[in-house]
This record gives C-alpha cells, structure tokens and sequence, in this order.
C-alpha cells in the first residue's frame, strides 16, 4: 500500500536537511531564497524582525552559493539563508544597531562573524531589529518600532535579539545571529520559542560588532534546533587577532558531539532559581524537563549561587559604565547623525547625542557616567567588580560539583507590549537569570520546553568555561526525545 | 541615594546629552530609582576581593608594533556628515 507523504515546506526544513538536498542537486539555494524573501514580504508587516531586506545582494550570493555547490564545494552552510541581527557590521549594508544615531550608516567593513558566514558560504537575507544598541529586554527601545512575538503579537518577543528570535521562530530565515550582554540571545530565544546559545566570553570574535558593555558582549546563533545551533556556531568561533580579548583556544568539532550519552550527567539546579518571582507555570515546566533528563541518565544535584540575587545590581553598574565610555565615540563628527546648525563643538556634541539617542541609551550613559565620575568611582564601580568576582566564584565552586547548571531562561512568559515601559527597574529583573553568566564569562543555552498558555518557555543550561560543545550535546539529546522545539507559530 | 535636577544636569553635561527640562525631571526619578536597585551591593563585605576586570583573568595580548592597516582615509571620511579635502569639519574652536 503506497502511502502519500506531504513533503515539509522548505521553511520547515532544518539546516542539516537543506544542506542536504542543496548537495544533492535537489534544491537551489536560488529557490530557497526565493522562498524565504517571499514569506518575509508577506509575513514580516507584521512582525517588524527585519530593520533591511536585502534581497538582490541574498540572490546573488545565492547564485554564487549554487555555482559553489554544483563544484562539490562548500559545507553545510552553503546556500543557507540566514539573517544578522544588526548590531553587526555589513560592508555595503546599512547597520543601524536600533538606532537614530546609525540610521545612515554603511559599515566599510564586515564583521568578522559576518565574514566567517560568508565564507561558509550563508547567504544573508537581511538584517534583524533590535533593542537600540542591544539596551533592552523587549524589542521595544528599537528607532524602528517594537517587534512582535510571532505566537501573539500583542506581546514582545524579547530583546536584545528580538528581530532575530521572531524570524527564526516566524521560518523568515533559517538561522539569525544575536548578542547577549546580559542575555540579549538567550532571553528572546526562550520568549519566541527558539534555541539560542551565548558562547564563553571570547569564544566568538567581537571585531566588528558594535560595542555596548566589552567585558560581557558575546555574539551566538539563534536557530530552530540545537543541531542547528551547532553548525552555526562551528563557522563562528575561533581566535581573531583584530579582537584583543579573542579566546585562543582550539575550536572543538560541535557536531561530532552531539550524540553523547548522558547518563551519569550531573545536573546542578540552584536554589536562588527557583525561587520567589519565578512564575509557577514557567516552574512547572522546567520541572517537566528535567525529569526528562532524569529518564536520559542525569542525575540532580541541588546546588546553591548565594550571591546570584546581586547580578542584576552587579550588571547596572558595570554594563552602564562600559556603555558610557563605548558610546563615547558617537560625536556627530566622523560618522552616524550630526544635528543642524550647532553653534559651537560642544552644542554638535551635546545635540548630536541628544537627537541620535533614544531614552533608554541615554539613561544608562547617564548611569555609567556618574559611576565613574570622581568620587564614586569605588563606591560603584570597583565594588562591582569585586562583586562581579564573588558571583564568579560561585560558578566555580558549583562546577566542582556538577557538570552543568539548568533552570529557567526567564522568570516569565513573554509579556504584553508596552507593559513594562514605563518602569526600566521592572524591565531589568527580567534577566535575573540570565545576567550572572555574562558577569562570570560563562556560556549558557536556553531551548524551548513545555509552553504555558500557549507561550513558548525556555530551559537555560549553563556550562563551564568552553564547553559549549557539551551544552549543545545536552540540548541535542532533549530535542531527540522530545519535540518541543518543532512546535511553530500560527502563520500570521 | 537620590539624585536632583542639578545632579543630572552635571551627569548630562559629563556625558554630552543635551536634555530638556522635561527630560531632566525624568530621569531624577528614574537614575535614582536604577540607584536604588544598585544600592544591595553596599551590604556586601567586599574587603580583600580582588576586582574581576576580565571574565577569564586574561591579560591583554600584545602584538608587534607594526602597522597592519592600510591607508582608508577616503573611504573612513565617504560616511562623514562633513569633511573639505581630507579634513573633519567641526564648528570654529579657536577664535
């Protein structure tokens, strides 16, 4: 008996199947960008994930991808339609970082990420929506307006990375990069229902991608699976001399990892994480996959961050006071906005900033500014980084103990647009979870779980210095077992 | 702690931000409510950590002091607001 199969739609399909029928002959990767531009013009209206489009650029690397690949070159990332979230540098490409200031600003170099994809052959549709300057949870301080999470579009999709979640969970793209500074990957790939990874600090070159807080910014992929994420991340990571604080650490093999067994796996859940302000439907559902994980020969250990609750005071010191010397270099005179008429240098700097700025960049220059300023520059800034050393230590004593760390992305679901505007300390315990990593250096993963309500969940798994490889292991051998992570949006 | 209009004023001057008066009203209230989220550290007995300064207690690298970029003058200055023959302009500094 013959039965008929109702071939996936190609946006369905996940890396490793495309690369597949691309090598094959069976597909174009011309079609394939086709197929993605089209479902951007029709969908994206009304998601707003997209800042540029830049659709004959992607046909014709397209091109150029399907002549690389009808000589049996490339690798798994040729004729792959990706997105980059713009923060990165784009030669040719306007790269606006969410903001005024950078509305008119064409890179005249790529970024090394963006330089790396390019060379395995990905073929970039556009460039994704963002908070301004990676400075928020929602998407929503973006000059291009708000994004909105493709499972309701009343509500954010996150941020900083929110352009990038929404296309990836929205099938606009097949991958997008992000950044995470104080979980600007993780947080929007657990609201939009995505798997998302913040490599260790260095893992991945910042040359190129635009400055918020140096000693935290790291860049990762945002994909649909974790397998995904792996092939992502293996053209991403690597040493870079122009990046003074790039890792010189070999680049494991991602792929060849993904199947270990995980029986024995010591799982730390820390007490600080499960506690009061995390929603019990959130709860619930982390609960629900670490009995999966149970089920795969993982063992729970409790285990304790005592000074986990001061991440988020930590992280507005010292992300503000980085910031505030970063954005320095927006002065209305080399590049980016300049205001009209000024009547002196100081009135072009003070106006240039003012117009370019929006409110939330301007609150936390100003925050970082009087942190450092003469006389409570010990108060805040150096006991924040003694802080900041108490909470890595922690990590370090919990790493003697387990293998990785998991608990929620996100103490909630996403939350309605809008809702959180009004009052910026609200909007920063959103990252409670996520903060202490970047603090510590560390790299973490969130993967969809259990919805609540119909709103997508994230698990965040944390691990020690480097093993990225064993995160996207674990991540891996959930999505085998359970199918959390194909669950897709209503198309809008 | 709590910040004034006067405290901002300063702050904003520091950082270059021209604000209205509105604006200066505002972000009292907010920096010194951002200060007040950040004021937990104080009950922190911190005597004798050493401050982290980079995740992985790196030093910075250094390389050989030799040039390794090209001259992109002209490219650099194509997406400046304003410049005359190879020059930034900028209002008139010195009278």
């Amino acid at each position: 008996m013959a039965y008929h199969i109702e071939p996936k739609p190609l946006h369905e399909l996940t890396i490793a199947e495309l690369a597949q029928r691309l090598r094959g002959g069976k597909l174009t990767s011309v079609e394939l960008t086709h197929h993605y531009l089209e479902r951007i013009k029709r969908l994206d209206p009304q998601l707003n994930a997209f800042v540029t489009v830049a659709a004959d650029a992607a046909l014709a690397a397209a091109t150029h991808a399907d002549a690389r690949l009808a000589r049996g070159e490339g690798g798994p990332l040729t004729g792959i339609p990706i997105a980059h979230k713009d923060i990165f540098c784009t030669r040719g490409l306007r790269t606006s970082c969410g903001s005024r200031m950078l509305d008119n600003f064409i890179a005249p170099y790529d970024a090394t990420a963006v330089e790396r994809l390019a060379a395995a052959g990905a073929v970039v549709l556009g460039k994704t929506n963002m908070d301004e300057f990676a400075m928020g949870s929602s998407n929503e301080t973006s000059f291009y307006g708000p994004v909105k999470n493709p499972w309701d579009l009343d509500r954010v999709p996150g941020g900083s990375s929110g352009g990038s979640a929404a296309a990836v969970a929205a099938r606009l793209c097949a991958a997008a990069t992000g950044t995470d500074t104080g979980g600007s990957i993780r947080q929007p790939a657990a609201l939009c229902g995505i798997t998302g990874i913040k490599p260790t600090y260095g893992r991945v070159s910042r040359w190129g991608m635009i400055a918020f807080a140096s000693s935290l910014d790291q860049a990762g992929p945002m994909t649909r699976s974790a397998e995904d994420a792996a092939l992502l991340l293996q053209a991403m990571a690597g040493f870079d001399p122009r990046d003074s604080t790039s890792a010189e650490e070999a680049v494991p093999d991602y792929g060849a990892q993904l199947g270990t067994d995980l029986a024995g796996l010591r799982i730390g859940l820390p007490r600080e994480y499960f506690g009061a302000g995390l929603d019990a439907g959130v709860a619930a559902s982390i609960q629900g996959a670490i009995r999966e994980y149970e089920r795969l020969g993982a063992r729970i250990i409790d285990i304790s961050l005592p000074n986990s609750p001061l991440s988020v005071p930590v992280y507005y010191v010292v992300a503000p006071a980085e910031c505030s010397s970063n954005l320095a270099r927006f002065d209305g005179v080399r590049y980016g906005h300049r205001c009209e008429a000024p009547r002196d240098l100081e009135d072009l700097y003070k106006c240039s900033r003012a117009e370019g700025f929006g409110s939330e960049v301007k609150r936390r220059i100003m925050i970082g500014t009087y942190a450092l300023s003469a006389g409570y520059y010990d108060a805040y800034y150096l006991k924040a980084q003694q802080i900041r050393h108490l909470i890595s230590d922690d990590f370090r004593r919990a790493f003697e103990q387990v293998d990785v760390i998991m608990g929620p992305t996100s103490p909630t679901t996403a939350f309605p647009l809008g809702a959180k505007m009004d009052d910026p300390v609200a909007m920063y315990l959103n990252d409670i979870y996520t903060i202490a990593t970047n603090l510590a250096g560390l790299p973490g993963i969130s993967i969809p779980v259990a919805p609540v309500d119909g709103m997508p969940v994230g698990l965040q798994i944390i691990g020690d210095y480097f093993q990225e490889g064993r995160l996207l292991n674990i991540a891996h051998r959930l999505q085998q077992a359970t199918d959390w992570h194909l669950a897709a949006p209503p198309e809008v | 702690m709590s910040l004034d209009r006067a405290d901002v004023e300063k702050i904003a001057h520091l950082a270059r931000l021209a604000l209205s008066e509105s604006e200066t009203e505002r972000y009292a209230l907010d920096l010194s409510n951002i200060l007040g989220l950040v004021e937990a550290m104080g009950a922190v007995d911190t005597a004798g950590v050493t401050p982290m300064a980079h995740p992985l207690h790196m030093a910075q690298r250094l390389r050989a002091d030799e040039p390794t970029e090209p001259d992109q003058r002209a490219l650099f200055q194509s997406i400046a607001p304003l410049t005359e023959e190879g020059l930034y302009l900028v209002p008139r500094v010195i009278e």
